[in-house]
């Protein structure tokens, strides 16, 4: 078995705070994947607003707020225990955060002993 | 009975005390056939047992020299089987306490627990673990040489240790407590009898301002709850009754309010259990239909699920997934599900085919009772295979 972070990302600041619908539909989604015990980890949710979020680059610059060049912000992240990477994509399908135009990244973890 | 000789002369000394226990009850049987029961048969009973024991102890040192003298004197002292206000009085749960020792494993803790003070064979402990009689078997006789290589006394414990072993002793108790309500035996009153000894420790627990934590009364809470439902859901023959088909008149009131009374109690912190979870859905059911009712229980099993992984919860929460989003989009969520070895899954599917592909739904019902070991729920499935071929 191999474990996978499956990275989220959202284009637009006003979609992070998601509706109760959205909620419980993350939610399901989420309880999906530990019903047939491939979570390894519930991940956390990351704040991408100005207060908490900065983002340190060379010689002390230190901006407000999410890393945004790439137009996209990371939202939060879980972990995943699957045989391969095209099994865990498949989970990473069913999420809805695809209806709201985000993004779901998947990268294989190197455990660092 | 083994609890209380194990606290006088020490957990060492298990297997001597189960052997005496059940002689004491051979003399008993013997005795009382003869010459009718004794007034007090309890302190009949712990009188013989007592002399057995010193027996045992005098035969023992004369063959063993090196025979610690604290034992010799606890044994030739002034000691009475007796209940004492100790930090725990009752002699059932401190030795559940001294057994949920860590020396050994949590999983071999819960079950030299059940095996030692539940009375439970390999096989009961097997069933609640989802686990092999083999595996058990050993799991058993390797912490049985733990505790007495480690050899402490029942009576040693102080206020870090019970704090730190209170997990494991919930997780007994909740076994405990389970076996008693979903054991395949047919024979209600050992069933109730595992249920009420639970309650009653669990109770005991709350007694005590060390054990009287937020999961401590949510665990109650949820067997209040589960009780209540006790006497409606077998019928007379010991069939089981499916919960839309009971009688609610049957359904204790009672224990309802105790139940709602120890969940009030569980939610002044901010802890979050899986006693909590499961004690929320068991109120949940024992409330009259409500709109939201299912979407309720969903959500928490959605976070039951993500606290612990068990393929019971799995199933139950798939079973309010179709209550919420239909039987069609929970089948898909089943076919996920990598538990074609369980009786209860097929059961489910068998369920929920059984509004659309009637062949299916048989087939699956039919893998479920070969799956089962349990003759009532084999009866009950069997009942559903009949009522779907004449439909």
């Amino acid at each position: 078995m191999k474990e996978f972070a499956l990275i989220f990302r959202l284009k637009d600041l006003a979609d992070f705070k998601p509706t109760p619908e959205q909620m419980q539909e993350r939610m399901n989604w989420l309880a999906g994947i530990a019903s047939q015990n491939k979570l390894v980890d519930k991940g956390n949710t990351l704040l991408p607003f100005a207060g908490s979020a900065k983002t340190v680059r060379p010689d002390n610059m230190v901006t407000d707020g999410a890393y945004t060049e790439i137009k996209e912000f990371i939202s939060g992240y879980i972990v995943v225990r699957t045989e391969t990477i095209d099994e865990a994509v498949e989970i990473a399908k069913a999420n809805p955060v695809f209806k709201i135009g985000g993004s779901i990244e998947v990268r294989e973890i190197l455990k660092r002993d | 009975m083994t609890a209380v000789l194990c606290r006088h002369f020490g957990l060492k000394h298990i297997e001597t005390a189960e052997d005496i226990a059940s002689d004491t009850f051979l003399k008993a049987s013997e005795h009382w056939a003869i010459n009718g029961v004794p007034e007090n048969p309890v302190a009949w009973l712990y009188t013989v047992a007592k002399n057995k024991a010193r027996d045992y102890f005098k035969n023992l040192s004369v063959f063993e020299t090196k025979i610690k003298t604290g034992l010799i004197t606890d044994i030739s002292g002034e000691n009475d089987f007796e209940l004492d206000t100790r930090i725990i009085p009752d002699s059932q749960l401190a030795m559940i306490f001294a057994v949920c020792n860590p020396a050994n494993s949590d999983e071999a803790q819960v079950c030299l627990a059940l095996q030692v003070l539940c009375g439970f064979s390999v096989e009961e402990i097997a069933n609640a673990f989802l686990a092999r009689s083999e595996t058990i078997k050993k799991r058993l006789h390797r912490a049985r040489t733990n505790l007495r290589n480690d050899n402490f006394q029942i009576t040693t414990l102080g206020e870090a240790e019970i704090t730190s072993r209170l997990d494991t002793v919930l997780r007994t108790l909740y076994l405990l407590f389970n076996e008693g309500y979903f054991s395949g035996t047919n024979n209600r009153l050992i069933r109730k009898d595992l249920c009420s000894e639970a309650v009653r420790l669990t109770f005991l627990l709350t007694e005590n301002p060390l054990t009287n934590q937020g999961r401590t009364n949510a665990l109650l809470a949820l067997m209040c709850f589960q009780s209540s439902r006790l006497e409606a859901r077998t019928n007379d023959k010991g069939e089981a009754v499916l919960f839309d088909e009971q009688d609610r008149s049957l359904w204790d009131h009672t224990l309802i309010e105790k139940g709602n009374f120890y969940l009030v109690n569980a939610c002044n912190g901010n802890e979050v259990s899986k006693y909590h979870l499961e004690a929320a859905i068991a109120y949940w059911h024992t409330t009259p239909t409500d709109q939201d009712k299912w979407l309720h229980i969903l959500q928490l099993y959605n976070q039951l699920i993500l606290i612990e992984y068990s393929p019971v919860t799995a199933l139950n929460r798939l079973f309010a997934f179709a209550k919420v989003y239909g039987n069609a989009k929970a089948i898909e969520e089943a076919e996920k599900l990598d538990l074609i070895d369980s009786s209860y899954y097929h059961g489910l599917l068998g369920y929920l085919y059984s509004g659309t592909d009637i062949a299916k739904a048989i087939r699956h019902y039919g893998q479920a009772v070969k799956l089962t070991r349990s003759g009532s729920e084999k009866k009950t499935l069997k009942k559903e295979i009949e009522r779907l071929k004449s439909r």
